[in-house]
């Protein structure tokens, strides 16, 4: 059965390693749902979070693939349950809506999003959420116009207490 | 990236080409395939005074670089080194590189690079070679800076060398090669992000015997792990002292002698018959360093069932990759069997090997009495090869190209010695045979190297007799011509109704053609002369073409047809 499933891979940080993981989901018809790579808590190593819907089988070959790669140190992947996720996104509506009554700044408090900045021309509302939640306020503030929208990747955490990239680390000195 | 270090040297100025040249002696290179070309000069330069330390054999095609190396890499269990310019030397390699990471076969691969300050300018014969061989290959570089060349060298040789082995590309950018810098050489010795070989779980050898223990009919494939662990005693030593059949992939093939009573065969779509349907009759599968290859499990739904697969490898993402295992053991098998062989008992399955050996009957008075004895006149390519190798005794190095002689060669050739059986298998790479036959002979020049090619694929990199007439590599050539693609116009007639589309060749005269590079031979097309003909060939000192026009239309059998279960697999 298809799931969501997020991938954590750590990496060094080497120019075309981005290109290499892909290749391996491209050759697979993976899609990729989302990717966002960033500086882990650990210096020098990268973190990837790829969000894929596959089946289980699927994603843990997948993961050994990547985990295969010279630069990769480790991968893991993970249902959502067993991580926090979040992503952030980005709605510009027309500052004069915005004015016109206090419907949007009630959508924005209620949903737990935030103005990031006004001018005269538009208004910027941040949210970070689950994606579900950032889609639902998206649908409600476009009734009133929503000029440009757009939504980070997911990045997570796993609840497990203990930090496989450090644990990892350790068991290798 | 962070490299363990061992302990510096004193260090000389040195141009980045000299660091090639000088890094690739460091890691004890002797000889080396290649092709000049603009943006590889300066290092072509730096080689000129090296000629002593290290032979650089020059080729005909890039692509005969990469299959020489290849063949030079598999006879010898060195790295292979092969070297082009950039843009269209660089391509030229890809198939070969390509080929070499389907095999695991250890490659250097150096390619020249535009200068940095040109990158992505689209500059003469500028071409993304990173990004091209990204697929292609275990690990590669673009090096930009002379400093950066012996290490990126010391950390290309260690990739390709350990774990599973494959190709690696290093490409230098011009003025790299010109600038200078310090050179004192470092080798490789780990990386911290990459564990070329997982440690062994003593657990899973515990659970593996047991099973073995209490198997009543298990089988053993095995594949070129064997070989490129270098452990062909210790997997000889299991076998004998479990007592299990034991059936070999194409390059697992000459890991374990022909004539040993325990070896039955050849697996796959053209393997023997026994040990293609025991695999779905077996209860207990033992598969040492190979990976379910397609060619191998038929239709994998369908394939060994019944069994409890035992999967000994060492690369963990080929573990439940095509077959799911019941015990992976992960590791060097090397390390991995003498641990298994002390666990399981000394044992001899009689009644069960019996049943190959009836199978064996079936398949000699169905097929392989027909191919090697042959009642009609046109001569099989089965009796040609089988004549070869009776007369080299099972010592020769066998080479071949892709196609029905490949089948053939493989199946009817004997093997005394281990890494004697060089093909291309993964990708199936018409072309590969001639060139990595020279690559062979260059490796292993006291022993006799023959390659069996077909009339297509020898015209795929027939160039490289240029390089036979200049080195004056000994390869015995035997040519078994068909005047066909043989092997697609098998297909063409039990899969598309004999239409046989683009199968037919209009050949040239290739003795003629040999003749032109100073390379003996004879072409034989009735059975009353291929005896003398063979003896010749063996007997003459040098380079040698013999041509065999076998009969147009012969099959390979058995075969089991793509898509089909092993169980499925057809003798005639
Ligand atoms: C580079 C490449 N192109 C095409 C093929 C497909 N192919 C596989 S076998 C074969 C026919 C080979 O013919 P020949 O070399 O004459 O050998 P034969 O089968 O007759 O022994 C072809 C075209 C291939 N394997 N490699």
């Amino acid at each position: 059965m298809e799931q969501e499933y997020t991938i954590t891979a750590f990496s060094e940080n080497s120019i075309g390693l981005l290109n290499r993981v892909t290749i391996i989901f491209t050759r697979r018809q993976v899609n990729i749902e989302s990717l966002t790579v960033s500086q882990s808590s650990i210096p020098g190593i990268s973190k990837f979070t790829i969000v894929v819907k596959v089946t289980q089988e699927k994603v843990e070959k997948v993961t050994k693939q990547i985990e295969k790669l010279v630069e990769v140190l480790k991968a893991f992947y993970h249902t959502n349950d067993e991580i926090i996720q979040q992503e952030i996104a980005l709605y510009k509506v027309p500052t004069e809506k915005l004015m016109s009554s206090n419907e949007i700044e009630n959508l924005v408090r209620k949903s737990g999003a935030r103005i990031l900045e006004v001018t005269p021309d538009y208004t910027v509302i941040e949210k970070t959420g689950y994606k579900a939640e950032t889609q639902e306020l998206f649908q409600k503030l476009d009734a009133y116009g929503v000029t440009q929208f757009t939504r980070s990747g997911t990045v997570a955490v796993t609840k497990n207490p203990k930090e496989l990239l450090t644990e990892y680390l350790k068991e290798l000195e | 990236m962070e490299q363990k270090e061992t302990q510096k040297p004193a260090s000389i100025k040195v141009t980045g080409s000299q660091s090639v040249i000088k890094s690739l002696i460091e890691e004890g290179v002797e000889i080396m395939f290649g092709y000049p070309g603009g943006q590889i000069m300066p290092i072509y330069d730096a080689l000129y005074d090296f000629t002593d330390k290290i032979n650089h054999v020059l080729v005909r095609h890039e692509q005969g670089a990469a299959h020489a190396a290849q063949g030079y890499a598999r006879a010898t269990g060195k790295v292979g080194v092969a070297m082009a310019t950039s843009g269209p030397g660089a391509t030229n390699l890809i198939t070969g590189i390509a080929d070499a990471m389907l095999d695991s076969t250890p490659l250097v691969c150096i390619t020249g690079q535009v200068g940095a300050m040109l990158l992505g300018t689209d500059a003469f014969q500028e071409t993304d070679v990173i990004g091209i061989s990204m697929p292609v290959t275990k690990w590669n570089v673009q090096v930009t800076k002379a400093e950066d060349i012996a290490p990126a060298i010391a950390k290309a040789f260690y990739i390709a060398r350990t774990g599973r082995p494959g190709p690696v590309l290093v490409d230098i950018t011009k003025n790299a090669q010109f600038a200078e810098c310090d050179f004192q050489y470092k080798k490789c010795e780990g990386i911290r992000s990459y564990i070329p070989v997982p440690k062994v779980d003593v657990n899973k050898i515990d659970q593996a015997a047991k099973i073995i223990n209490e198997a009543k009919k298990p089988y053993i494939l095995f594949g070129q792990g064997v070989i490129l662990g270098s452990a062909e005693k210790e997997f000889r030593a299991f076998v004998e002292k479990s007592g299990i059949p034991a059936a070999w992939t194409l390059l697992g093939n000459s890991s374990l002698p022909t004539s040993h009573p325990l070896n039955v065969g050849m697996l796959g779509m053209h393997g023997n018959y026994g040990p293609n349907i025991k695999c779905n009759e077996c209860d207990v599968l033992i598969a040492i360093g190979m990976r379910f290859d397609d060619r191998v499990t038929g239709d994998v739904k369908r394939f060994a069932k019944q069994a409890k697969v035992i999967h000994i490898e060492i690369d963990p993402a080929e573990i439940d990759k095509n077959v799911k295992t019941e015990v992976a053991v992960l590791g060097d098998v090397k390390e991995s069997l003498p641990l298994l062989t002390e666990r399981i008992k000394t044992n001899n399955h009689e009644a069960w090997i019996g049943e190959f050996k009836k199978c064996m009957d079936i398949e000699y008075n169905q097929v392989i009495k027909k191919d090697i004895h042959p009642e009609k006149e046109g001569m099989t390519m089965g009796e040609v090869i089988r004549r070869i190798t009776d007369k080299t005794k099972g010592d020769a190095i066998l080479v071949t190209d892709v196609g029905q002689h490949q089948m053939i060669a493989t199946r009817y050739f004997k093997f005394n010695k281990t890494r004697s059986c060089i093909t291309s298998g993964g990708l199936g790479t018409m072309g590969f045979g001639l060139p990595a036959s020279i690559g062979a002979k260059m490796g292993a020049p006291d022993r006799e190297v023959i390659l069996v090619v077909g009339d297509g694929g020898l015209q795929m990199t027939i160039q490289e007799m240029g390089t036979i007439f200049q080195t004056g590599a000994a390869v015995k050539i035997v040519l078994l011509n068909n005047n066909f693609l043989g092997m697609v116009r098998q297909w063409q007639q039990m899969f598309f109704e004999k239409r046989y589309s683009s199968v037919e060749l209009i050949n040239p005269d290739f003795i003629t053609i040999a003749k032109g590079y100073s390379i003996e031979g004879q072409k034989v097309t009735s059975r009353t002369n291929i005896d003398n003909a063979i003896d010749t060939m063996l007997n003459h000192n040098g380079p040698y073409l013999l041509e065999v026009v076998v009969e147009k239309e012969g099959n390979v059998f058995p075969m089991v047809p793509a898509g089909c279960s092993v169980s499925e697999i057809r003798l005639e």
